[in-house]
């Protein structure tokens, strides 16, 4: 594999006051190789956003704080860049896809000014030039007749066109890698499936590396070489997706993997974990995921496990599954 | 106006301003009206030396305290000054400062309210006592104030004015952008790499005029009354200068002698005065979509 692109080292972000800060993520590292589409899992709360925020520093500060780490990106530390130096990364070099398309646009701007604001911020084209390059977006993501539909404005689209707006602007200027924060949550299956057949078009036609956010299993399957699972602000797992889904190592992974409803599958009630994510802060000690953990046993809680390794790509941070591994 | 969200939705949206301008002045009967008597009332006020039939200022004893006819429709004064030619020129008056004042207020107020909404902070802190300051003190009060330490004339009434209107703006604007500063559409474009100052004029302005236009339109009325109040105190509109309020208040120690001036002067700023609120409640209506309905 050739040198990561993006490449996130130990990053720690406090929320809070900065007397009584409360971790809400907590030592996470990932890389994301060029080219390649790597997949962040994890329940609600377990940081996923925040990480996505971190790497274009738009965690909100105050309450927010970056409070260790590195975002290496393209050889350079995004953390340490001057502060008026991140527009010029952002929607060049990295840009982002959001969760609502419902309101991720701009109701008083027609969205071929929105996507034209993009470009002319990166790119010195002149006007007619713009205005080719966002048809052209909006042919590449599927926007039926893009010249007539330059002037209309967010309310005039449905969920899944506003999406793809978003997707137009995100990719205005070519990005290296793209980060998409939920796409298709906030979308109807069909519509989901629409989506998710664009960002494998954009892969091999753009070839941007994308870092796709999801609680979607399905969805990082499909789209994904590698996957990250979060659980409370921190990485638990971290492998290729073959592995993940075949030999899931950490017990919160395998909890997922059993939770996903399946056709075949005559169970009446759907596996569960039970318990619900500990409230950011909450635990001092100790592996996060004890109280749920079927596996448990006394050292989990005195002790955080570090990252095992489990083959070349694959790792884990559970004492009990690297015990038996190695045994 | 139970066909106004279909009809929004389906409209071409070069056509908004238009639409909104439509379903404001052709919705309702009543705001029709208000707004040609405002038509009216602007007209007066521009073409006043052509339609006065007599000038306001000339005095004569030979008219004194005459009753409405068919010389001087609504009689004369007591210093025999033709109380129609009064009242169209002081039109004026209350147009130049009930639109002037709104305007710039709104303009100065946005500006102080986006800035302490958007950064938040130390500069928050300072604009909210700045307003809460100005607010404690009533408008006329405040006006009051101003006036005796500026003294009279027409642009320290217009800075009086402004200054009693700007924390309504600065207030409305400030709630506005805490609202809109947290819509994903915001930290979109952020995340495409758009600064502050196209942030802040792009994509806050726009989405907080609404409401800001509505105050504008309704406090148009106000500062109308304002400086009729202000003129009747008599630290308003110098006389002999016309303006709706000093001829109240000339009219006042002559009341028994000719009540046509406080009768004219009186009606006319009821009418425009409840004009302009009437069009400032129907721009409402059609601006804000959670209030009207």
């Amino acid at each position: 594999m050739s040198r990561a692109l993006l490449k996130v080292e130990n990053l720690s972000v406090d929320f809070g006051p900065v007397s009584n800060p409360i971790r809400v993520l907590n030592d996470v590292s990932f890389s994301v190789g060029r080219g390649q589409a790597v997949g962040l899992v994890g329940e609600s709360g377990s940081g996923k956003s925040i990480t996505s925020l971190s790497i274009l520093r738009l965690v909100p500060e105050p309450p927010g704080h970056i409070a260790a780490g590195r975002v290496e990106f393209d050889g350079c530390d995004l953390l340490k860049l001057p502060r008026n130096k991140m527009p010029e990364i952002r929607g060049r070099d990295i840009a982002m896809i959001f969760q609502e398309p419902m309101s991720s646009l701009n109701p008083v701007m027609a969205i071929g000014d929105q996507i034209g604001e993009a470009i002319k911020l990166h790119r010195a084209l002149d006007s007619s030039r713009r205005r080719e390059r966002v048809i052209e977006l909006l042919k590449l993501v599927g926007m039926p007749d893009p010249v007539s539909r330059l002037g209309s404005y967010p309310h005039q689209f449905s969920g899944g066109m506003r999406q793809r707006v978003m997707i137009a602007m995100a990719l205005a200027c070519d990005p290296k890698l793209l980060i998409a924060d939920e796409p298709t949550t906030a979308l109807d299956v069909t519509i989901q499936a629409q989506v998710l057949e664009l960002m494998k078009k954009i892969r091999s036609e753009v070839n941007s590396s994308i870092l796709l956010i999801s609680h979607d299993l399905g969805v990082i399957a499909d789209i994904c070489d590698r996957v990250v699972v979060m659980y409370a602000g921190r990485v638990v797992e971290d492998g290729d997706v073959k592995s993940i889904f075949r030999t899931p190592k950490h017990p919160y992974t395998q909890g997922l993997l059993q939770a996903v409803p399946r056709l075949a599958d005559d169970r009446e009630r759907l596996y569960q974990i039970a318990g619900s994510v500990p409230a950011a802060g909450s635990i001092k000690q100790g592996c996060p995921f004890f109280a749920r953990c079927s596996l448990r046993q006394n050292r989990c809680q005195e002790q955080m496990p570090p990252m095992f390794q489990f083959g070349s790509e694959h790792s884990a941070a559970c004492w009990v599954t690297a015990e038996e591994e190695v045994s | 106006m139970t066909a106004l969200p279909s009809t929004r939705l389906t409209s071409a949206p070069d056509s908004r301003t238009l639409f909104v301008i439509k379903t404001v002045f052709l919705g309702n009967p009543v705001t029709m009206v208000a707004a040609l008597v405002i038509f009216i009332f602007i007209c007066v006020a521009i073409l006043a030396p052509l339609i006065a039939p007599y000038d306001p200022l000339a005095q004569s004893y030979l008219t004194i305290n005459i009753y409405p006819s068919a010389e001087h429709w609504l009689g004369t004064d007591q210093f025999g000054r033709d109380v129609l030619s009064r009242l169209i020129y002081g039109s004026r008056n209350s147009l130049i400062f009930g639109i002037t004042a709104p305007f710039l207020a709104a303009i100065i107020g946005t500006t102080l309210g986006v800035t302490a909404g958007y950064f938040g902070g130390l500069v928050d802190r300072l604009v909210t006592r700045l307003i809460d300051l100005l607010l404690a003190f009533p408008e006329l009060l405040l006006a009051i104030i101003i006036m005796a330490a500026l003294g009279g004339g027409f642009w320290n009434i217009i800075v009086v004015l402004t200054i009693a209107f700007v924390p309504g703006f600065a207030r409305v604007a400030r709630a506005s952008t805490l609202a809109v500063k947290q819509e994903p559409y915001v930290e979109a474009a952020i995340s495409v790499g758009v600064r502050t100052p196209t942030i802040i004029i792009r994509h806050i302005v726009p989405n907080i005029a609404a409401p800001i236009v509505v105050l504008m339109t309704l406090w148009v009325a106000s500062a109308i009354r304002l400086e009729a109040a202000l003129s009747f105190l008599g630290i308003g509109t110098r006389p002999p200068h016309p303006s709706w309020g000093n001829i109240i208040r000339d009219g006042l120690n002559n009341i028994f002698g000719s009540p046509w001036p406080i009768i004219g002067a009186g009606l006319a700023i009821t009418v425009v005065v409840l004009s302009f609120n009437l069009i400032g409640d129907a721009v409402r209506d059609v601006l804000d979509p959670e209030g009207g309905e």
